[in-house]
């Protein structure tokens, strides 16, 4: 983008009250707003010559409309000073810091000299306010040798000298006399930032355009919190005038400046502590100054940190495992919404006309001139901008196939969790989504809502291409390994059609092949049929080779050739696929072959073509998937009387005090720790019993073997039994005294009492059980909600703390200082996406080109 | 053929928010859990609260622990081990005693127990040489030791009592527990309780191997090198344990920000992010007024040089491909 003026810095100071008068556009004298005839007052809080929010008016000050004119601030004459909160401290640090009489530091010449000086060496503020902090109390000034009183300050506003309390007007002589020279030793800097500034005599009124109030639907109008405050100010600051010139009591003039000091005090920040807030009619506290600006919902963080954008839209998202993995189905109602601006160019300007001529989608909704007017494409306008478009002018049309948008799920915890994709035009109401895409956004499809954004211009267009297109993002930063890959039904279909027994006919073979785009059939390796061995290994680089472990071999089995997967010159001679083996060694290994764009269109091809195979082959799992055999049941029942024996004889050994006590616990820990042993020992064994009787062709377990879904624990669970219910990692112990529930005897502690579940899900849990184990279940959902809370917070911190870290020119880590915090990223410049298989270091060899050089 | 695949990191690569990323990221996936480790019997916080207590780079872990590795003599037998391990946990005076206070007497009673002195290898002399440091008249008679205090003032009687009761007798102070360990590398002794000067001190100990998991009191103790090391090594502890698989990298980067000026600094407010250069990068993150107000008196100027400022102002961010700044001529 061409950037014709750029912001160098930005620079904060206080402003002076000869600077606010200048700034100001008019003196507020009138402490109301509007007239009865619901006109704006002269001299008022809502002023004209302050701008305007009401449409059709015109700004008294720069004639500007609504839209046009920005506002200009107005001030208040206070009758007395007050002191501004925020800067109270600050105040109290320079009296109590400075001679009262002579109004020098009080510091001897020597300490003054020596700040001085090293306040020139090293140009910086910083010393001088810390060599004032650090300044011991002197009972005598060391110029003048008055006697020093002490000053006090007392939260918020006010200030004692001894025992006097001392007026607004008094501090402000006070800081006035300090000598420029001398606010420099404090640390502050006296051409921006004079202390006596800092008692207010002239109030700053933002215009009305930061504090616009709002026509209620009776016609009333309701103004903003500032104005109502202001207001306050106003009121208050007249009836003391009137005092003061009426000759009113010291008394009665003092308590109308303290609540002047009040007002103003809550004005800017309504939270002040030792103060009560300010509060709307309703009982509401007052949003003031600082309210506006601080927090998560403050200005800083809700609008300057984070802005809203246009051409975006956000909906619910659904699956579509047809489309790429780099494209995203678009409702075709967006669509019609939605625009993207084309430069008119000789190239495309028939182009252009074609979309400015059409009537429905895809058409052209607006045209830009090259002086910026815009101008809506209907019926009325439509052939005056055939005839004029040019080269030079800008079609806005309609989202079509093949535009680039940006697509993104909240919370954005990484940067894979916004990617760029290109439109796939879809009928339907919903986003549409490759499921492989959904671990880096983390989405799943039981409602959640995504957004898009499309992309406005050419620079952002080829940025988002090159640098955030889904294919690029395969391989994850965090790690060097796929985050977008083969999953669940993927992984099963790649495993039942590469299973040894698994042979697909002709024309199943064609079938798969044509979705895989490959239109040659290759010679039949099994009498007429085809392996389906055959077939994927046509899907795999030719230089593909490898051996690894299969993760369903069992032990003993190392010598059967189905253990092991095996490729060879991209054919799979043996084994069945794994999610590691499809995963890490296919997938990771291609894009290190072949790059990313093979990496995409491999995944794309081989999970249609798994799911086409799973589906010829049929997967089915049901509730009989669980059924233990009787023999099976038995053996559970012989498990769990053991431990029942076992728990007891331990909680009988505890009572008789024969338990063999375990290094630094006490006796009853020891026994806790022996039961959750026995109990978790009983569920393993219960899962070996399972495994046996589940048998290896049981689809629930050869998902959990293969990776592709749910763990041997699942399954034991379900068919075997629950197991050990915990709160803390302990076994349960709260409820009633000395029991969990009504139904146990006090001071049991046996197994099914402190909440082991005996049953399987499928069985059915007793009452007892259900309680128990939903107690376990609570503190999982409680936990859940505050890591997310707790992690949520420290990665804010983390961001921020290192937001500014940059690779520079030099492979140097610096931050935006220019100060090195890594001389070499990582001691080795390596990208974590390029350091491949767990981040390890690995050589490369040299190509032959480079050792030619 | 191999070909040669650039491997090197990007020029203008956002490496920060990456590792931030990277390490914040899984933070979501990790349990709330403590941990059991063998032989210690306490709970040592690991997951998240662990990783967010190396982030605020605290005083002091909540469960201090050691890994002490052992000379070559040591290494090999758990009985001469279990010597050293016995040496090294502390014993202090009410470990062994029952301490009271005698209020009328204006004097505290001690009564030594024996048979606890003995399986501590302390004899009542030891002890009484101990006590007679604290202060005040020391008398005695058997395993009775009463002291008197120079004062009569209650609250005065009642602080030498705490001060009695923390004595350290022997062992090595803050060690409140030594296990052996046997592992594939050895034994080694974890202890709860950190102290790694006192323990390096000891012959019998490999110093080159003596582990803690106090980032503060290595950088005490060994300077900041180390503890940026131990941060590294913490960090990838808690992530291993979740099964989180982060690349060193990430880690490296974190740890070397945070001890970047010599110090170990947090991360948060009070440490990386309160002295960032930006006035605007610190108002919107936290303290959001007091930043304004010190900016405003010492005249501060913010030169947009960070992520956060840009973004505030809408201009170009100064990362990746904004890092190119190309003028044209007219």
């Amino acid at each position: 983008m061409l950037v014709s003026k750029m912001i160098d810095r930005v620079k904060f100071t206080i402003f002076s009250p000869e600077m606010i008068r200048k700034l100001s556009a008019a003196k507020i004298t009138v402490p109301d707003t509007y007239n009865d005839d619901s006109y704006p007052i002269d001299g008022g809080l809502v002023d004209p010559r302050m701008g305007v929010i009401d449409p059709g008016l015109k700004c008294k000050t720069c004639g500007g409309k609504l839209r046009s004119c920005p506002g200009h601030f107005a001030h208040i004459e206070l009758v007395r000073p007050v002191v501004h909160p925020e800067f109270a401290k600050v105040v109290f640090f320079v009296l109590k810091s400075t001679c009262p009489s002579c109004k020098r530091v009080l510091m001897s010449e020597k300490q003054i000299q020596d700040i001085a000086d090293q306040m020139e060496e090293e140009s910086d503020l910083e010393i001088g306010s810390k060599a004032a902090r650090k300044a011991k109390k002197v009972p005598k000034c060391p110029h003048c040798e008055e006697k020093i009183e002490e000053v006090k300050f007392l939260k918020p506003t006010t200030f004692y000298r001894g025992k006097n309390m001392m007026l607004p007007s008094e501090i402000r002589d006070w800081l006035a006399a300090i000598p420029d020279a001398d606010i420099k030793l404090l640390g502050l800097d006296p051409t921006y930032a004079r202390p006596e500034w800092m008692i207010i005599t002239a109030l700053l009124v933002p215009p009305v355009s930061v504090r616009p109030s709002i026509t209620l639907e009776t016609g009333d109008r309701s103004e903003d919190d500032l104005t109502h405050k202001l207001v306050d100010i106003m009121r208050i600051n007249q009836r003391l005038e009137a005092n003061i010139n009426a000759g009113a009591p010291q008394l009665i003039i003092e308590d109308l400046w303290e609540l002047v000091q009040y007002h103003v005090t809550t004005y800017f920040n309504n939270e002040t502590s030792n103060i009560p807030p300010a509060r709307h009619r309703s009982g509401r506290p007052l949003k003031t100054l600082s309210q506006r600006l601080k927090g998560k919902e403050g200005r800083f963080r809700y609008n300057l940190s984070g802005k809203r954008v246009n051409f975006s839209a956000r909906t619910v998202i659904s699956p579509d495992p047809n489309i790429s993995i780099d494209e995203v189905g678009v409702p075709v109602a967006f669509a019609e919404e939605l625009t993207v601006p084309i430069k008119v160019t000789a190239w495309n300007i028939d182009k252009c006309k074609e979309f400015i001529l059409a009537e429905n989608y895809p058409r052209a909704e607006y045209t830009v001139r090259p002086d910026g007017k815009r101008i809506l494409v209907n019926e009325a306008s439509r052939q005056e901008i055939l005839d004029t478009l040019a080269i030079g002018y800008t079609v806005e049309r309609h989202l079509i196939d093949g535009d680039t948008v940006l697509f993104n799920r909240q919370p954005s915890l990484h940067r894979v969790s916004i990617m760029c994709h290109s439109v796939r035009v879809l009928p339907g109401r919903t986003l549409r989504l490759n499921p492989i895409d959904c671990p880096p956004y983390n989405a799943d499809y039981d409602g959640d809502e995504m957004n898009l954004h499309v992309i406005q211009s050419e620079e952002a267009r080829v940025e988002a291409e090159m640098l955030m297109k889904v294919h690029k993002q395969i391989i994850s930063p965090r790690h060097g390994r796929a985050i977008i890959k083969p999953q669940e039904d993927h992984v099963s279909g790649a495993y039942f059609m590469t299973r040894n027994d698994s042979e697909f006919t002709r024309a199943e073979a064609c079938q798969l092949l044509a979705i895989a785009g490959i239109t040659k059939l290759p010679e039949s390796d099994r009498k007429g049929n085809y392996s389906g061995r055959l077939l994927f290994s046509l899907l795999l680089p030719k230089e593909l080779n490898l051996r690894i472990k299969s993760k369903v071999a069992r032990k003993g089995d190392e010598n059967d050739p189905e253990s092991w997967i095996t490729i060879k010159n991209g054919m799979l001679l043996s084994g069945a696929i794994d999610a590691r083996a499809y995963e890490n060694e296919i997938l990771e290994k291609l894009i290190q072959l072949r790059g990313h764009e093979e990496g995409k269109r491999f995944l794309d091809i081989s999970t249609r073509v798994c799911l086409s195979a799973i589906t010829l082959h049929g997967l089915s799992v049901s509730i009989a998937n669980y059924a233990a055999s009787e023999e099976a049941q038995k053996r559970l029942d012989e498990i769990q009387d053991t431990m029942r024996r076992e728990v007891d004889g331990s909680v009988v050994q505890f009572k008789n005090g024969t338990l063999e006590r375990a290094a630094g616990k006490s006796m009853r820990e020891t026994l806790e720790e022996r039961i959750m042993a026995i109990t978790s020992k009983t569920r393993d064994s219960g899962g070996a019993v399972l495994e046996k009787s589940l048998g290896y062709e049981n689809t629930s377990i050869i998902m959990a073997k293969i990776g592709a879904r749910g763990s041997l624990l699942n399954a034991i669970q379900m068919a075997a039994m629950v197991g050990q219910q915990a709160v803390r990692s302990k076994r349960l112990s709260r409820g009633y005294r000395g029991r969990t529930l009504l139904h146990f005897r006090r001071g049991d502690i046996g197994a099914a009492s402190r909440g082991f579940v005996q049953n399987s899900f499928r069985k059915g849990l007793l009452p007892t059980e259900f309680f128990l184990h939903a107690m376990g279940g609570r503190e999982s959902l409680v936990n859940t909600a505050i890591r997310t809370a707790r992690s949520g917070y420290m990665q804010r911190r983390l961001i921020n703390a290192l937001q500014d870290l940059v690779v520079a020119s030099d492979l140097s880590v610096r931050d935006s200082r220019g100060i090195v915090v890594q001389f070499k990223y990582g001691g080795d410049g390596i990208d974590p996406i390029k350091s491949q298989s767990k981040g390890e270091v690995l050589e490369v060899k040299k190509a032959p080109e480079d050792e030619a050089m | 053929m191999a070909t040669k695949v650039k491997r090197e990191i990007d020029v203008g690569e956002a490496v920060g928010i990456l590792a931030a990323q990277s390490i914040g990221e899984p933070g979501t996936q990790m349990t709330m859990r403590t941990f059991h480790y063998a032989g210690v019997a306490e709970q040592v916080p690991t997951g998240l609260p662990r990783l967010i207590e190396l982030v605020d780079a605290k005083k002091e872990p909540k469960k201090p622990l050691m890994d002490i590795y052992l000379s070559p003599e040591y290494a090999k037998d758990p009985k001469k081990a279990r010597t050293i391990a016995d040496d090294l946990e502390c014993t202090i005076l009410s470990q062994v005693a029952e301490i009271s206070e005698d209020f009328v007497e204006k004097k505290i009673d001690i009564v030594l127990d024996e048979k606890n002195l003995e399986f501590e290898g302390l004899t009542v002399e030891d002890v009484k040489k101990t006590i007679k440091a604290a202060g005040g008249t020391v008398t005695s008679s058997g395993n009775r030791v009463a002291v008197k205090p120079n004062t009569t003032s209650l609250r005065l009687i009642r602080r030498l009592t705490n001060k009695l009761k923390g004595m350290h007798l022997k062992g090595v102070e803050k060690i409140k527990r030594a296990a052996i360990i046997e592992a594939k590398d050895g034994i080694f002794i974890r202890t709860y309780g950190s102290n790694i000067a006192e323990v390096m001190k000891d012959p019998r100990v490999d110093a080159k191997r003596v582990f803690t998991n106090d980032v503060k009191e290595v950088e005490r103790v060994l300077g900041i090198e180390a503890a940026r090391n131990t941060i590294i090594r913490e960090t990838k502890q808690v992530l291993d344990l979740q099964g989180l698989n982060v690349d060193v990298r990430h880690i490296m980067l974190l740890a070397d920000a945070m001890c970047m000026d010599g110090a170990v600094k947090s991360v948060g407010r009070h440490g990386l992010s309160g002295e960032k250069a930006g006035v605007l990068a610190r108002a919107a993150f936290e303290e959001t007024i007091k930043h304004l107000i010190t900016a405003a008196v010492k005249a501060d100027d913010d030169k947009l040089i960070g992520v956060t400022e840009n973004i505030i102002v809408g201009q170009t961010v100064p990362v990746g491909t904004g890092t190119v700044r190309l003028k044209f001529k007219h």
